[in-house]
């Protein structure tokens, strides 16, 4: 349903006169998420995750170039066609109520969304159904977002992506800062979107989360996808993982290893030349410094290091 | 109840503000060189020897201690007694209430003029912001802003009152016509250029404070999201930008109710048109100090009474304020 093939952002800024300093927070990027799917996008903050969501939707700021293509159901995805697709076919869930007007009731914010999805005429009752189905009380459409509890700014931020028919959800950090019977929720809602047929991306840098509901999960570093490995390769000593980061992130969690990685992800205006991860890896050598590696496909992972085996 | 402890509490700052502004202004006139006698008798001095100027001082307590002066004048205003006007040989509320509404008209034309079209230029301009029309309404709100409001006014005396006639020079009414003889049409003639001057002085702020909120909102989350689902420029601004600026602008609004006042006393200076701000300027220079305070107290309470509606509509209208302090 959709693909990102080499996506590069980089970013032109004036600095201290007329210094032009290039930022790149996004190089060579791979993705992959078929319809009835749930992938999931992870990684530490500044890794490129929300910039993607950004990029597929065609919201990037306009002193922002991208290169590669994405392409979605069969089309390279241009910004007419991404014109066209936002809010019908592809569908965004927010971080938070933040992303909700603050003074325009709630009701009327899902009715807007689905007018603009394309149901025009029935945008009320398109808003009662759906309230219906995330159980969301009928008095709160007279409420402002203040007025909201968590779980309930949640429901209403997924009904609003799902009030049209969009395919493709991107989620971008659904669950920071909720209750734990709130993460939950807002997961098995994705899931339940993944299983009507839609192909959804969950954007988080909360790996557990992750696991719960994911069928692919695409480990982003410095701007790049690492590795895109099944759920089920995260599993025991990560055996499954081939590239070096997946598993030193893997190790890292806390019912495992719980073994930091030393060192920093590298700054998007100060990239090594060569493999992204090459500084921090216990693998490197000097072929990892000159050149960076492609995707390949080992297995049933994509990953871009060239010291990987299946 | 709650509204009317708020109401309450108003009304005890209001009457403190106006007990302080009274002490001060009192003060004030006290300390200047002003001397009421011959504000009073004007022309006439020379033909009033010292003793009988002594005697009018005895007799209106001008050698009285300034606390037991302030103290007699306070007691008649607690009356609503405001004393005499000297230079228009009325009471002073009489002449406040006349040149009031005089200034009402000029003032509430301007004051629509420059909120409205200042909203919309600043709408106009922090949607299309960088873009040529944003640079051209910026250079002419910053011109505007720091014009003069009399030297504008000048100006557009020059040009439509002088050299294309236009407009008339001076007044609110044709000279030699009594009131009850002039029409509608001759008022509004008259109206004109001092209502454009004061609305051309208001919109530039309004304008800039619009254009600036309508940035922040278009660069929030909800934009953002907003954007995601599909909304266009004109949809951004239509659902979610106009709602959001309209109460700081209309907070802005009437909170410029002062600034507007200000103006009219010079604008209306220049085109000697009789509202309550040319009186002002009269008062000043001819020592009239009954109206010169009554004025002073005037426009205190004219001003805080703007203040105060922006302070209430913000509690009507907001449903975070609305809302939030009932539950």
């Amino acid at each position: 349903m959709l693909e990102v093939r080499s996506l590069s952002i980089h970013f032109h800024r004036y600095t201290r006169g007329l210094r032009r300093t290039v930022l790149t927070p996004v190089v060579d990027l791979y993705l992959k998420v078929s319809a009835g799917e749930v992938v999931a996008v992870v990684g530490s903050s500044g890794s490129g995750k929300s910039l993607l969501a950004h990029t597929v939707l065609g919201l990037l700021p306009s002193n922002a170039k991208v290169e590669g293509e994405i392409w979605f159901k069969g089309e390279l995805l241009t910004p007419e066609r991404q014109a066209l697709a936002r809010g019908r076919q592809i569908a965004l869930i927010p971080q938070s109520v933040s992303f909700l007007d603050p003074l325009m009731r709630v009701g009327a914010q899902v009715r807007r969304a689905a007018q603009l999805s394309g149901k025009n005429r029935h945008s009320a009752a398109a808003q009662r159904a759906i309230f219906q189905r995330y159980q969301l009380p009928l008095e709160v459409e007279r409420w402002y977002p203040f007025q909201l509890s968590g779980g309930m700014a949640r429901r209403t931020l997924v009904s609003m992506a799902v009030v049209g028919e969009a395919e493709l959800i991107l989620a971008d950090e659904p669950t920071p800062g909720l209750h734990p019977e709130v993460v939950r929720e807002t997961l098995n809602h994705l899931r339940q979107l993944a299983d009507e047929g839609r192909g959804v991306v969950l954007i988080t840098h909360d790996i557990q989360a992750a696991l719960q509901v994911a069928d692919q999960i695409a480990v982003f570093y410095a701007g790049t996808t690492v590795e895109i490995a099944p759920v089920t390769a995260f599993s025991g000593k990560g055996e499954g993982l081939l590239h070096p980061y997946t598993q030193a992130l893997w190790r890292s969690l806390p019912q495992n290893e719980f073994i930091p990685l030393p060192g920093m992800q590298p700054p998007p205006q100060d990239l090594p030349q060569g493999c992204l991860f090459a500084p921090r890896c216990p693998l490197a050598t000097a072929e990892c410094t000159a050149e960076r590696p492609t995707m390949r496909a080992i297995a049933q992972n994509q990953v871009r290091c060239i010291h990987a085996q299946g | 109840m709650k509204v009317l402890r708020y109401l309450i509490r108003k009304l005890l700052r209001l009457v403190l503000l106006l007990f302080t502004i009274s002490v001060l202004s009192f003060t004030l006139v006290s300390l200047s060189p002003i001397d009421p006698v011959q504000a009073y008798v004007g022309a006439e001095m020379m033909r009033i020897g010292p003793e009988q100027r002594q005697r009018i001082a005895e007799r209106w307590g001008l050698n009285d201690p300034p606390v037991v002066r302030y103290m007699r004048w306070l007691s008649s205003l607690m009356r609503g007694d405001l004393g005499t006007s000297a230079i228009y040989n009325q009471p002073v509320s009489q002449v406040i209430r006349q040149r009031f509404l005089t200034s009402l008209g000029l003032m509430g034309t301007a004051w629509v003029l420059s909120g409205v079209l200042g909203f919309l230029l600043g709408v106009l301009s922090g949607a299309r912001a960088g873009s040529w029309i944003d640079q051209v309404i910026r250079f002419y709100a910053y011109l505007l802003a720091s014009t003069p409001a009399f030297w504008l006014a000048l100006l557009l005396l020059i040009v439509f009152a002088v050299f294309l006639k236009w407009a008339p020079v001076c007044c609110a009414t044709p000279p030699g016509l009594l009131p009850e003889q002039v029409t509608f049409a001759q008022r509004l003639h008259h109206l004109a250029l001092p209502a454009l001057t004061l609305s051309i002085i208001g919109i530039a702020n309004i304008t800039l404070h619009t254009r600036q909120k309508l940035i922040t909102i278009l660069n929030s989350d909800y934009i953002l999201f907003a954007r995601a689902q599909g909304e266009n420029l004109f949809g951004l601004i239509w659902h979610h930008g106009l709602r959001n600026i309209a109460l700081p602008a209309i907070t802005l609004q009437f909170a410029s109710i002062s600034e507007l006042f200000g103006g009219s006393v010079l604008a209306e200076q220049v085109f000697a048109y009789p509202g309550l701000g040319q009186a002002t300027v009269q008062a000043g220079l001819r020592g009239d100090v009954p109206l010169l305070l009554g004025i002073v107290l005037f426009s205190t309470l004219f001003v805080f009474t703007g203040n105060t509606i922006a302070d209430i509509l913000y509690h009507l209208i907001d449903p975070r304020i609305r809302l939030g302090v009932e539950s």
